[in-house]
């Protein structure tokens, strides 16, 4: 068996490998912060696990608003929407080039390795909108 | 020409790649799984919020079955854990040499974290 021939320059594919990592990094720093600072808001006693779960994935005022939070404007703000924000986009484009580098790997170069980008990448900026439009309805900003 | 390898199905099973190469099957899998399940939890919302569609609650009511909660949480960690371990493999190329002991590591972590949660939603989920 032969190994797949890799280009050795700096391009499209190296760029993205280089995002797939980078961004996997600050989805754990959105995490975490999410984590921590809902722990300190009294999360531990004000809402069950599988709340403070989705919290600490996305932090959305209605993942929340079913507990018991006392304060709602600890966890409804510009500060949350703008992680809200980062997260989506950094989200979305690792998804969506993970499912293209998944799919590329059964597919011939070719010309429709380029039609199926072009799809995905209608498809990347439907979800891009769709989830900015959820959060700004959400009620934060 | 990756359509035209020809290994069948059943000697790609027998393939002895070991823990390596069952957590790069995972990786794309629970990566998928996470991809559908996001996906179609967003446009559910949306659906609901701009439309009054009831696909959001329909959708809701599966997602917050126990069963697809412990196999959606499954897929986030294991996902998340074996990212950590692929970007530090990646960014320090000297570590490969240890890629095995690496697997083992990551599943120290993940099955801890995993039993724990999993015993909080049966238990939950069976009236505890």
């Amino acid at each position: 068996m032969r190994a797949r021939s890799v280009s050795k320059t700096l391009g499209f594919e190296s760029f993205m490998w280089l995002f797939m990592r980078l961004s996997g990094l600050a989805m754990y720093v959105f995490a975490l912060t999410g984590l921590i600072i809902a722990l300190f808001m009294g999360a531990r006693t004000q809402m069950d696990m599988g709340t403070l779960l989705r919290w600490t994935f996305f932090p959305i005022g209605t993942h929340v608003t079913s507990s018991d939070i006392l304060v709602l404007e600890q966890w409804i703000n510009p500060f949350w929407s703008i992680i809200q924000y980062l997260v989506i986009a950094f989200a979305t484009l690792h998804g969506t080039n993970g499912l293209r580098v998944v799919l590329e790997d059964y597919m011939d170069k070719g010309w429709s390795v380029y039609l199926l980008r072009g799809l995905l990448f209608v498809v990347w900026l439907f979800m891009l909108l769709v989830a900015f439009n959820l959060i700004q309805t959400s009620g934060a900003i | 020409m990756p359509l035209k390898r020809s290994v069948s199905l059943w000697q790609g099973l027998k393939y002895k790649g070991g823990g390596p190469m069952w957590a790069w099957i995972l990786h794309r899998l629970s990566g998928l799984g996470i991809l559908l399940f996001v996906g179609l939890h967003v446009l559910a919302a949306f659906m609901t919020a701009q439309f009054g569609s009831d696909a959001g609650i329909a959708i809701n009511t599966i997602y917050e079955s126990w069963a697809f909660q412990i196999i959606v949480y499954f897929s986030i960690l294991f996902h998340v854990v074996n990212g950590l371990r692929v970007i530090v493999l990646d960014f320090w190329p000297a570590l490969l040499e240890h890629e095995r002991e690496a697997v083992w590591a990551e599943w120290f972590v993940i099955v801890p974290i995993f039993g724990l949660a999993t015993y909080i939603i049966v238990t939950k989920a069976l009236g505890g």
